[in-house]
């Protein structure tokens, strides 16, 4: 086994038993500190405490809308198309306003395949799909209740998101952990 | 009753203690390992197992721990030897309970007519006895390492036997220079040869005539040794998981690694005793004698208080900045005045302690007292260093990074060995010029 020889290390330096030493006061003194103020230690409780999420957050999706309430998604399917994961599932159907060709039927997002890379938010022409829901704690019971639907997904504001917007969370979320749409 | 009687169920009753002490010892090594890791590194650690809302700042961690190793499948590998497999983790445990028979508690006291000892057995060759009963524990090792028919086992299991050995010369001549000054390998011998003052030349220098103070570097390279023989940080190479993924014990599940992992720390909680008997004086409380603590009840009982009084208000206060934090986040309910109950609770042996010490100066007492208070006493001093070096353990731990295998061998073989022979002729020099 060849050994290299680490420059600066001479002397009293390679007596071990000083720089143990140095290292132990080191610890002992958070220990002492952290003892004595509690509240110096950078923690969170966490599911009491949450930190608030910054504003450009690459969260949840959400579809955003015209202002009659219709979606501004046209089923181009670019987004579906850039999609690494293949977790976006659209069916285009004929729009009921004459000034646009198609409008998605169903848009569903597999939050389970979903890898978070906003490659659908750099894809959409129409800036349709936006993936600003500060909320990263996603997870369920079942499968089928990660599958979003259209309409879960434009339940959201249309507004911009803020530090403490308060999303909003799935009828199967809010409804007990076992409960299915 | 007769004599040999009562000698008989004495010894009984101390073998049944002192077997089980370490095993006592494991889940409060366990909590102060989790918590002294997170107050080093900044964290609040384990606070969130509970009973009713009590969380027992974390204790309650251990219960679920336990609950979690005995409801997983208990897995032999189809290919393990099984016989082998299987005793292992028995003999490691088995060796670990062991080696604290030969530990006194206190200093034999006179009751009633009775002598009663604080000490299973008294061998004649009682420091040899542990570190015989201690060096078999590379048995078990290195059989689970074989046993397991498994190439990271077999690494980690040869590596921690290689460095076991190693290190066991020094451990060995450290301890050979020690029964040189002390002329004496009873270990109830030696701990009273360690109660007076130090003597330099006919001069009586206010130091205890501890191990520490007569064997400085035997201490040292007996500290270090015990390190590598407990297979604790800096010396884990058995261990090493960006290496060998848990070493030794990779194949090991459910009770099986439980009992390596409590044989590990009632390793250190031996360990700990061992170094506290041999150069820490043992139950020894510095300066003051057997015979001056038990024949001064009421000093000592004032002493005790005054002790007890310092360390409940520490605690108290402690654990009342501790609610304070905790209070901030929870409004209600148990989590938000269980520290404040303990916190009172130990202000309130504060004030019990204050209640004992007027006792103390007023109060007369049975001729029995004195020699009780005396056992407790020293129990409680042997008890306060063994937690100090439980404490250095995982301080240690959390402190130095790890060794890498070249570097374990160079300090075991090129520095402690060449340096315990030193200290082994220089002791010797030291003795023929005294004489």
């Amino acid at each position: 086994m060849k050994v290299v020889d680490r420059a600066g290390m001479k002397g009293a330096q390679k007596f071990y038993l000083i720089a143990v030493a140095q290292g132990l006061l080191v610890t002992l003194g958070h220990a002492v500190k952290n003892l004595l103020n509690p509240a110096r230690m950078p923690v969170v409780f966490y599911p009491e405490q949450k930190k608030a999420l910054p504003p450009a957050t690459r969260g949840r999706h959400r579809l955003m809308k015209r202002e009659n309430g219709s979606p501004r998604c046209t089923a181009c399917m670019l987004c579906a198309t850039a999609c690494p994961a293949e977790c976006i599932h659209i069916q285009a159907g004929e729009s009921p306003d004459p000034e646009i060709e198609k409008f998605p039927e169903r848009f569903e997002i597999d939050m389970l395949r979903c890898v978070f890379c906003g490659y659908c938010v750099e894809a959409c022409p129409l800036d349709a799909i936006r993936m600003d829901i500060p909320d990263v704690t996603i997870a369920d019971y079942t499968r089928d209740s990660l599958v979003y639907n259209k309409q879960f997904l434009m339940s959201h504001d249309n507004r911009d998101i803020v530090a403490d917007y308060n999303p909003p969370r799935p009828v199967i979320w809010t409804h007990g952990p076992h409960a299915r749409p | 009753m007769d004599d040999q009687i009562f000698t008989l169920i004495n010894i009984t009753v101390m073998t049944i203690v002192m077997w089980i002490m370490p095993l006592q010892f494991v889940p409060v090594m366990i909590w102060l390992e989790r918590k002294g890791s997170a107050i080093i590194q900044d964290r609040i650690g384990p606070n969130r197992a509970e009973i009713l809302g009590f969380r027992l700042f974390g204790m309650i961690h251990n219960i679920s721990d336990v609950i979690k190793l005995l409801n997983k499948e208990n897995i032999t590998p189809s290919s393990a030897n099984r016989f082998f497999f299987v005793l292992a983790p028995f003999w490691s445990m088995t060796v670990s309970l062991l080696p604290l028979l030969i530990i006194p508690l206190a200093a034999p006291i006179e009751l009633a007519g009775h002598a009663i000892r604080f000490q299973a057995v008294n061998f004649n060759v009682g420091v040899l006895y542990i570190f015989s009963i201690t060096s078999m524990g590379v048995f078990a090792v290195i059989l689970a390492g074989w046993a397991s028919n498994n190439k990271f086992s077999l690494m980690g299991g040869i590596r921690s036997s290689a460095q076991m050995i190693s290190y066991e010369l020094s451990m060995g001549l450290a301890i050979v220079s020690l029964l040189m000054v002390y002329q004496n390998a009873q270990v109830g011998a030696l701990i009273m040869a360690q109660g007076g003052l130090l003597t330099f030349f006919g001069h009586q220098i206010p130091l205890p005539n501890w191990g520490v103070f007569l064997q400085p570097v035997a201490f040292l390279l007996f500290l270090a040794a015990s390190f590598a023989e407990t297979n604790r940080n800096p010396f884990d190479l058995a261990e090493g998981e960006s290496e060998l993924v848990a070493g030794y014990h990779v194949e090991y599940s459910s009770v099986k690694f439980a009992l390596f992992f409590v044989a590990e720390y009632s390793n250190m909680v031996v360990a700990s005793f061992v170094i506290a008997t041999l150069f820490f004086g043992g139950y020894q409380v510095p300066y003051f004698s057997t015979e001056v603590l038990s024949s001064h009840p009421s000093e000592v009982l004032a002493a005790v208080c005054v002790l007890g009084f310092i360390k409940c208000v520490l605690l108290g206060y402690f654990i009342g900045l501790k609610a304070r934090q905790q209070a901030t986040v929870f409004k209600k309910g148990v989590e938000k005045w269980e520290p404040y109950i303990f916190s009172a609770i130990f202000y309130g042996l504060a004030a019990a302690a204050i209640a004992g010490l007027v006792y103390a100066f007023t109060g007369s007492f049975a001729p029995w007292f004195g020699p009780v208070l005396t056992v407790l006493l020293q129990m409680g001093c042997l008890l306060a260093k063994v937690l100090f070096f439980c404490w250095l353990f995982v301080w240690v731990r959390w402190t130095l990074p790890r060794f890498r295998y070249d570097q374990l061998m160079k300090l075991g073989w090129k520095m402690l060995l060449p340096l315990g022979l030193l200290n082994l002729l220089a002791t010797g020099a030291w003795l023929l010029i005294q004489k």
